[in-house]
């Protein structure tokens, strides 16, 4: 049998029988089982520790947001219906990523998939609301070093919007993973974290959108 | 499904399916479509209320924002338990202690910096103070 299959391909058979048989669990896939909840539970402590971030950012811009050093304020600045629209998509995405957990459950790769290229649209196209929102803020001289309510809106934001761009390219990430090994116990277990990242980023935004734009159109 | 069978025979993929889904409905940690449809309905809803007060100026900005931060809290809520599927579960205990040390933390933060930096704009720079 060795001889047949090359070192690769055994090596390869060694991974996934040890994630794939465990002769003590009478259901298939049973590593996933025992090391998922686990991996979560790290994930989850990052999450939780992201969280602290997001709170000293948050801190930062609600000491800062009134301090326009005679530029425009949140007011003159923030246009409700596009982040009403960028609100929309992340919401939505949402949504599509927790489909995509269902499709996962039910083993149906392709519906995976599917939702999962809905999510990161979704994504992208919010990254391009909020790209475009920034260029056009600085191309009118209200960048970040225009006052320090700026400092603080781009920290803020800007850490959000890096946030949603690590969420794509490991969603790109998960791409290639799904195509070249399918809905294997370790590729369910990334995508179980991806599913915690991306609904702490959609919780975050209801922060932002909450304190920066309404209160600050308020 | 008799189990001296599943002990050299692989379940079938049948069999493989309504053990993960018997088992994720016994945790509850991934959710149904009808769950995910609820918390999105109440996101909805939980979103468009509050930016069509402030886009409308329904009411004095000083009622203004307690009630969409409010209406931001339970939107939270509501995230944490339609999307992340947090409940009080035992099987997440550490997730919940956790998150309670996080939330903690983030209060202590926020509240703290607002308090201290408030009173030292009050008590350093009176004639500076935004009356805005």
């Amino acid at each position: 049998m060795s001889s047949i299959s090359g070192p690769i391909d055994g090596l390869k058979k060694e991974l996934d029988s040890a994630y794939d048989h465990n002769p003590h669990d009478h259901h298939h896939a049973g590593d996933h089982h025992d090391e998922g909840p686990k991996v979560t539970l790290g994930f989850w402590i990052y999450l939780m520790s992201d969280c602290i971030l997001f709170a000293s950012v948050f801190a930062g811009y609600a000491v800062l947001k009134d301090g326009t050093a005679g530029g425009p304020n949140g007011r003159e600045l923030f246009d409700l219906p596009y982040v009403a629209v960028e609100t929309a998509l992340l919401l939505i995405s949402s949504l599509t990523y927790g489909l995509a957990m269902i499709s996962m459950e039910a083993n149906k790769l392709k519906g995976t998939i599917g939702w999962l290229v809905l999510t990161a649209l979704c994504g992208l196209g919010f990254m391009g609301m909020e790209i475009h929102e920034f260029a056009k803020l600085i191309a009118e001289g209200n960048g970040p070093n225009r006052s320090a309510f700026l400092s603080g809106f781009f920290t803020l934001v800007g850490t959000h919007g890096l946030h949603v761009t690590s969420g794509l390219i490991w969603m790109g990430a998960m791409f290639v993973h799904l195509f070249k090994r399918g809905l294997t116990p370790q590729n369910r277990i990334r995508l179980m974290c991806l599913s915690l990242f991306w609904h702490f980023l959609d919780i975050i935004w209801i922060g932002v959108f909450t304190i920066v734009y309404l209160m600050g159109a308020a | 499904m008799a189990s001296h069978k599943s002990h050299h025979v692989k379940p079938v993929p049948t069999d493989q399916t309504a053990a993960e889904l018997a088992h994720a409905h016994h945790d509850g940690s991934h959710g149904s479509v009808k769950s995910y449809l609820i918390g999105f309905i109440l996101s909805v809803v939980l979103t468009a209320v509050p930016f069509a007060m402030t886009m409308m100026h329904l009411m004095p900005v000083a009622t203004l924002i307690p009630v969409i931060i409010g209406i931001g809290v339970v939107q939270i809520v509501v995230h944490l338990v339609y999307f992340l599927h947090m409940n009080v579960s035992s099987s997440q205990v550490w997730n919940n202690a956790a998150f309670v040390v996080a939330l903690i933390i983030v209060l202590i933060l926020i509240v703290g910096t607002l308090w201290v930096m408030y009173h030292m704009n009050h008590n350093m720079m009176p004639g500076m103070m935004s009356v805005d």
